[in-house]
C-alpha cells in the first residue's frame, strides 16, 4: 500500500474509533451530558489535546466479548493544556459499553497516570462509567486496584482532579476519593458505594439515587465533593480556575500572576460587629485583603462553619483558612476539622503558604459530636497545622478561646507570624465561664451573687479578653489595625518565600485518620 | 452472650453479631423542606417574620443565640410562612421544629 493509501486507511480507522455511536450519543445528550470528547475539548485550550492509545483493544474472549469491538476500550486519554498549564487527562466514555472498566481501559488510565507522575503535571480524570466490566471478571478489579495504587503514589506529588460526570459507583468511586479535588454537577453526578437497590434489599430503607449520592448530597452532606456546579459548562470553568492556583507538581510553586490590590476597600474596620456575639461573613475579610478580592472557595457547601480556599497575595497563591461566625457561630466540630485538615495538607504538599483567620467560640458541644469522634477528627487539624512546613501566618480577628485558639494555627503549632486585631479576645475561656469558675466560692458567698458575678465577668473581660496578654507573652507578634492586615501579610509572605524547616527523619507520620 | 443476627449481602445471608452502633442506627428519614428545625441548641432571641409572610431564599427568619453568637437562621428556599413554633425567650433543642412553611 502506498503512503497516500495508508493515510486514507488511517483516516477511516480514526473515524471509526472516534465517531460516537449515534444511538448512544443521543441517550447521553438526553441526560444533559456532553460526550467524553466534547468534555475534553471544553476543558482544554483550543486544539491542545493530543490523544494516545486510540487503537488499544481489550483481550477478553469470554461471554461473547471476542465479537465486541469497543473503540478506545471506553476511555479517552491524552495530554493538553489549560490556560497554558500542562495537564494529563482521561475521560471515560459512557457511550462505549457504558464506560465500563476492563483491563485495557484501566491500563490506558494507568499509563497516562504514570506519564503525569514522571512529567510532573496535574492529572484530570473525568468519571462517567457504569462500573466494572463484569465479563472481564477479576481483571477488571485488577484494573481498579492499579489505578488506586497510582492515585496514592501520585498523592502529594502532582495535583489530581476528579470530575464526576455520570455514575461513579462501587469500588470505582475510590479513585476520585483518593484525589485532591472532586467536582460534581447537579443531576449528573452520582456517587455511592452501594446503590439504592442494595440498601433496600439489606436494610429495607427506600431512598432515591439523588438523595443517596447525588451532587448536592456529596457537596453538602458527605464532604466527598469539593466543587458543585449547576451544569457541565460551569464545572469546567471551575476546573480551569482551580488549575491557575495550583502548581504543576510538588517541586514547583504555583505560577505568579500580576499583583492587583483588592477590588474594593471593603472597610475592614466595619465588617466585624462591635458586639462579639454578632455574626458576619468572614469571606468579606478574606476578599478585603487578597488580590483583586478574588477568593476561590473549596467545599463551600460542606461544614460551612469553616471557610477554606485559594487566593493570591502579591500575585502568589495562598491557601486561606477562616472560622465562619455566620454558620454555627464558627465552631470547630467533626466536619470542619476534617475539611480544614485536608486542605492544609494539600497546601503544605504543594508549597502553598497558609494564611489563617481566627474567630471562634470553641468546639461544638454535643453528644453526637463526642460520639462521632470529635476528639480524633479535631486532632487532624492540630496534626495538619503542626506538620505543615510552608509559611504559616495567622491573623486573630476576634475570639480565640481555649482549645480553638491553639488549634487555629497558633504560634504553638508553629505559626511563623501571629497578628491580632485590637478587638481580639485571646484567653483560656470566655469571660462568663472563667469568672464562674475562678470566683465560684466568692460568688456564692456574696450578698448579691448575681451583681458580684457580673462585676467579676467585667473584670475578667477587661483584663484578659484582649490581645495584650498574649502579646505580652510573645504568643502574638503584633497587634495591628485591620487596615494594616494586607500590608503585614504581604510583607510576612515575601520574607517567608525561602522558609525552610528541618524535621526529624521518618518514613511518614501517623496522623489520626 | 451476644445475640446472633443475620446480614444479607450480595444475595448471601451471613450469620454475625452487630456492632452497637449499627444496631442503634437511625433509619433514613427524608428531610421535609416544609419544616425548618434547629441545627444547634440555643435561645430564641427574636422572630423576624410572622405567619403569612412571603420569604425569599436566604432571608433571615429568626435569631437563635447559641455558642454566644446571635445566629441569623435563614430560609433555605423561597416560600410562605405557615406557622412559627417558637417565641422569643424559648430554649430550643437540636432538631426542634422552629418554622413551618406552606
Amino acid at each position: 500500500m502506498s503512503l497516500p493509501k495508508k493515510m486514507k486507511d488511517h483516516a477511516v480507522k480514526h473515524a471509526e474509533a472516534t465517531e460516537p455511536h449515534p444511538e448512544a450519543a443521543r441517550k447521553q445528550a438526553a441526560q444533559g451530558k456532553l460526550l467524553a470528547r466534547e468534555r475534553i475539548t471544553a476543558i482544554l485550550d483550543l486544539e491542545s489535546f493530543h490523544e494516545y492509545d486510540l487503537f488499544v483493544e481489550h483481550k477478553c474472549s469470554d461471554f461473547g466479548m471476542e465479537k465486541k469491538q469497543l473503540p478506545g476500550d471506553g476511555v479517552i486519554t491524552g495530554t493538553g493544556t489549560i490556560l497554558g498549564h500542562p495537564v494529563a487527562i482521561f475521560a471515560q466514555d459512557f457511550t462505549v459499553a457504558g464506560g465500563s472498566l476492563g483491563l485495557a481501559h484501566a491500563r490506558k488510565i494507568t499509563k497516562i497516570m504514570d506519564h503525569a507522575i514522571k512529567l510532573g503535571i496535574p492529572l484530570i480524570g473525568i468519571n462517567d462509567s457504569g462500573g466494572a466490566r463484569i465479563q472481564e471478571g477479576v481483571n477488571s478489579l485488577a484494573g481498579y486496584g492499579e489505578i488506586f495504587y497510582r492515585n496514592t503514589l501520585a498523592s502529594g506529588v502532582i495535583p489530581q482532579i476528579s470530575i464526576i460526570l455520570g455514575p461513579c459507583a462501587g469500588g470505582a468511586v475510590y479513585s476520585p476519593a483518593l484525589t485532591d479535588f472532586v467536582f460534581v454537577v447537579d443531576k449528573i453526578s452520582k456517587m455511592f458505594i452501594t446503590g439504592p437497590e442494595v440498601i433496600k434489599t439489606v436494610l429495607g430503607e427506600e431512598i432515591s439515587m439523588e438523595d443517596l449520592g447525588g451532587a448536592r448530597v456529596q457537596a453538602e452532606l458527605s464532604g466527598n465533593a469539593h466543587f458543585y456546579a449547576q451544569s457541565e459548562a460551569e464545572c469546567f470553568e471551575q476546573v480551569k480556575r482551580l488549575v491557575t492556583y495550583i502548581p504543576w507538581n510538588n517541586r514547583k510553586k504555583a505560577d505568579a500572576f500580576s499583583p492587583i490590590p483588592p477590588r474594593t476597600q471593603l472597610g475592614l474596620e466595619r465588617i466585624i460587629p462591635a458586639e462579639s456575639n454578632r455574626p458576619y461573613d468572614v469571606r468579606d475579610v478574606l476578599r478585603a485583603v487578597c488580590d483583586g478580592s478574588d477568593f476561590m472557595e473549596v467545599q463551600a457547601l460542606w461544614a460551612a462553619n469553616i471557610v477554606v480556599g485559594f487566593a493570591r497575595m502579591n500575585g502568589r497563591t495562598v491557601g486561606m483558612v477562616a472560622n465562619q461566625p455566620m454558620v454555627l457561630a464558627g465552631v470547630l466540630d467533626v466536619d470542619s476539622s476534617d475539611k480544614a485538615a485536608r486542605f492544609i495538607r494539600f497546601c503544605d504538599a504543594f508549597n502553598i503558604p497558609l494564611v489563617t483567620f481566627v474567630d471562634l467560640p470553641g468546639y461544638l458541644p454535643g453528644v453526637d459530636q463526642e460520639h462521632a469522634g470529635v476528639i480524633r477528627h479535631g486532632a487532624k487539624l492540630l496534626y495538619a497545622y503542626s506538620e505543615a512546613s510552608v509559611p504559616k501566618i495567622t491573623v486573630i480577628l476576634r475570639k480565640a478561646y481555649g482549645g480553638g485558639y491553639i488549634a487555629m494555627c497558633s504560634r504553638h503549632l508553629g505559626a511563623d507570624f501571629v497578628f491580632a486585631w485590637p478587638c481580639a479576645e485571646i484567653a483560656v475561656m470566655g469571660p462568663e465561664g472563667a469568672a464562674n469558675i475562678i470566683f465560684k466560692g466568692e460568688i456564692a458567698a456574696a450578698a448579691d451573687p448575681e451583681a458580684f458575678r457580673r462585676e467579676k465577668v467585667k473584670e475578667y473581660t477587661e483584663k484578659f479578653a484582649s490581645p495584650y496578654v498574649a502579646a505580652a507573652n510573645g504568643h502574638v507578634d503584633a497587634v495591628i489595625a485591620p487596615h494594616q492586615t494586607r500590608d503585614f501579610l504581604l510583607h510576612a509572605l515575601e520574607i517567608s518565600e525561602d522558609k525552610s524547616e528541618q524535621r526529624p527523619a521518618r518514613k511518614h507520620g501517623v496522623p489520626p485518620f | 452472650m451476644t445475640t446472633r443476627h443475620t446480614l444479607t449481602l450480595n444475595d448471601t445471608v451471613y450469620e454475625t453479631t452487630l456492632t452497637r452502633k449499627y444496631a442503634h442506627r437511625k433509619p433514613f428519614v427524608p428531610k421535609d423542606p416544609k419544616r425548618l428545625t434547629a441545627v444547634i441548641p440555643g435561645l430564641i432571641l427574636d422572630l423576624l417574620v410572622k405567619p403569612g409572610d412571603q420569604v425569599r431564599c436566604g432571608q433571615g427568619l429568626l435569631v437563635l443565640e447559641a455558642m454566644k453568637m446571635q445566629n441569623h437562621i435563614a430560609a433555605h428556599d423561597a416560600g410562605t410562612i405557615q406557622a412559627l413554633h417558637v417565641a422569643p425567650g424559648d430554649t430550643v433543642t437540636k432538631g426542634q421544629l422552629l418554622v413551618e412553611f406552606q
